[in-house]
């Protein structure tokens, strides 16, 4: 262990930031200002979901950290021992066994459970930002709900490609009253936003807001009778575990165009492997 | 054949004792000491202290040395450390009218009370490398005189005299605090000038000299410029009174800018303030330049639509932590975003019908 207190920050500073989390709760999908604070690691690197898994850590928790669904990416392995360092807790790449799992653009394939702590690092919080670059103007049409701007843009999308243009960090609705940015998520994760058992925390650090969805909150992705959301994801089964329904990667195999697919959620695929499902491209047959 | 993507803990492993030996560069050459960091690259060191937040030469010192001389990162350094100490309390403000000073100019008048003095500029120097610095050789000693005894008053103070420059309102109210509290808009001036003075320099010149070509003009005259050391007082609750508990050194820089009046305020002269930590006179300047073009709406001035008169553009850009942070990131994995884009343009293409490039092997 180190000089630093448990997880890094203050217990005062903590407070502050429960009290943001508190109140997020409690108006699911409004973004509360908090004094994020300097961490030592770079603004748009996690910062904010570092300060929130920070604030509900316990020494008896069990955390995992994924980035783009996968547990090795560089930046995971940064954050995960992070937390191993200066709050001593114990780490794991199960969803299942995990009390505490930090995200940055995806949600898990597995179903969250009751009890478990989703903690979504966000870039831009503000669903409105790049309608509207004035945060003092954003504020104003979100407490006066007044969501037409996003309503035109996604109508303008359609009109001009006859989709909605919008693939990841698609914009939903909660409990019908504020518009929320879900994070650069891929539009195949929304529809797992909604009615989830966990908690869900989002933490923006360099743009100093929290906000959440306790669990079982209502969330809609925006769109028109006539053009219902759609969640899509590559066409394609995964080439490592056959899975058919999972959210896919895709990597280049060589320089003449060649491709496969494969889950992005990591632990979901070496689960599947270990169960015995195997894709068209496993190891075992192609190496 | 494709391999997961696994190993990034060794990786990184890798990378931090790769940029050590990097750090260190060539073991035949001396190592840098934290005091020759602090003592001969001081401006560096003063530019770390002011954007990081925290006055304390020997950490700034150590921050570059651990940076490479990267001044960002150096900064990057210092804030981080500087969330996990204990805030102690508040000191009283600084008196800068009580200033030691080692530099006082003023380019609106030509002699005044306290004197003009040059102090330890480049100004006049004329930008030829100096190859004797090559070669180690010591220093002359530069000439000293007694300081002059007493205060050097403001020059702005001259000018109040006559009611020909706006009166600076007396205020004691506790100023907000940027880095206990989020950053809200409309940020009264007390705010702007505390993003100000941890301001990237970079960012608060560019939008100084914007407003000096025309993007919301000011006609600033540096009215003084000082540097110096001033005595920090702090109420200490079991004394009952206060006591001097160190002395930090300031550059302030107080700019009167022409102003033929608006609606709400007379013809008069108006300020534009710049204080920061250690000397670092373009930093102090340059913030000046830019509080005063933030205050066009207190003044009654026209929104020109200049980025330096928009409150929100230029302090929610200015922090140079926060824009590298967020600059760098795009570095980051964006695998599963992108794909999200690669389906959405491919469907795209296909209903153009401009999908006439065959499918390549899968």
């Amino acid at each position: 262990m180190s000089d630093y207190n448990f997880a890094y920050l203050d217990e005062q500073t903590k407070r502050m930031i429960r009290r943001a989390i508190l109140k997020g709760l409690a108006i699911p999908g409004y973004q509360v200002p908090f004094a994020s604070r300097e961490m030592p690691m770079p603004y748009g690197w996690g910062t904010g979901g570092v300060q929130v898994s920070a604030a509900v850590m316990t020494p008896d928790d069990r955390f995992k950290v994924i980035d783009q669904g996968a547990d090795d990416t560089t930046n995971a392995v940064s954050i995960r021992s992070f937390f191993e360092r200066t709050a001593g807790v114990a780490t794991t790449t199960k969803t299942s066994e995990a009390s505490v799992i930090q995200t940055r653009h995806r949600i898990p394939e597995e179903p969250l459970r009751e009890g478990q702590i989703l903690v979504y690092q966000v870039p831009i919080p503000e669903p409105l930002r790049f309608l509207e670059p004035r945060e003092s103007e954003t504020r104003k049409m979100h407490s006066l709900e007044e969501y037409g701007l996003m309503h035109v843009k996604l109508y303008e999308d359609i009109s001009r490609h006859g989709h909605i243009a919008t693939s990841y960090d698609y914009p939903v609705k909660v409990e019908g009253r504020y518009v929320m940015d879900p994070s650069p998520i891929p539009k195949f994760d929304n529809p797992k936003l909604g009615d989830m058992a966990a908690i869900q925390l989002f933490g923006a650090g360099r743009e100093q807001r929290i906000y959440a969805l306790p669990p079982y909150t209502q969330v809609v992705s925006l769109d028109f009778e006539d053009h219902p959301f759609e969640a899509s994801k590559p066409d394609h089964p995964c080439a490592l575990c056959g899975a058919e329904n999972s959210y896919l990667d895709e990597v280049i195999t060589d320089d003449a165009g060649g491709r496969m697919f494969v889950c992005s959620d990591t632990d979901f695929c070496e689960a599947r492997q270990a169960a015995g499902h195997t894709g068209t491209m496993n190891g075992k047959d192609a190496a | 054949m494709y391999v997961a993507v696994k190993g990034g803990e060794r990786a990184i492993e890798n990378a931090h004792a790769w940029l050590a030996e990097e750090r260190r560069g060539d073991t035949s050459i001396a190592e840098l000491s934290i005091g020759q960091i602090r003592e001969q690259l001081a401006l560096a060191v003063n530019r770390v202290m002011a954007e990081g937040s925290l006055y304390d030469p020997d950490l700034a010192a150590l921050a570059i040395k651990q940076a490479r001389g990267d001044l960002i990162e150096a900064i990057f350094l210092i804030r981080a450390y500087r969330t996990t100490l204990p805030r102690f309390g508040a000191s009283l403000p600084v008196d800068t009218g009580k200033m030691a000073c080692d530099r006082r100019i003023s380019a609106t008048f030509k002699d005044l009370p306290g004197g003009q003095i040059l102090g330890p500029t480049f100004d006049y120097t004329h930008r030829l490398l100096d190859f004797k610095l090559a070669a180690e050789g010591e220093v002359p000693e530069a000439a000293t005189r007694e300081a002059t005894p007493g205060n050097v008053p403001h020059v702005t103070d001259f000018l109040n005299h006559e009611g020909l420059i706006e009166e600076a309102a007396h205020n004691d109210t506790t100023p907000p605090d940027l880095t206990r509290e989020p950053l809200e808009m409309p940020a009264e001036r007390a705010l702007r000038l505390q993003a100000l003075t941890r301001a990237d320099e970079g960012f608060t010149l560019g939008m100084a000299y914007s407003t000096q070509r025309g993007y919301a003009r000011n006609h600033a005259f540096v009215g003084e410029l000082r540097i110096g050391a001033v005595p920090v007082e702090m109420d200490i609750p079991e004394l009952g009174f206060s006591i001097e508990i160190g002395e930090v050194t300031l550059t302030e820089c107080e700019t009167v800018n022409q102003f033929t009046g608006s609606k709400s305020e007379p013809p008069q002269f108006t300020r534009g303030y710049g204080l920061v930590f250690g000397q670092t006179e373009r930093k102090a300047i340059s913030m000046a330049l830019v509080d005063r073009a933030l205050r066009w709406e207190e003044l009654g001035e026209e929104d020109e639509g200049a980025p330096a008169q928009d409150a929100e553009f230029v302090l929610y850009h200015a922090d140079n932590i926060q824009a590298t942070g967020f600059l760098e990131h795009i570095k980051l994995p964006h695998y599963v975003d992108f794909q999200a884009e690669l389906e959405l343009v491919r469907k795209l293409r296909e209903e153009a019908g401009a999908n006439s490039v065959p499918e390549a092997a899968e």
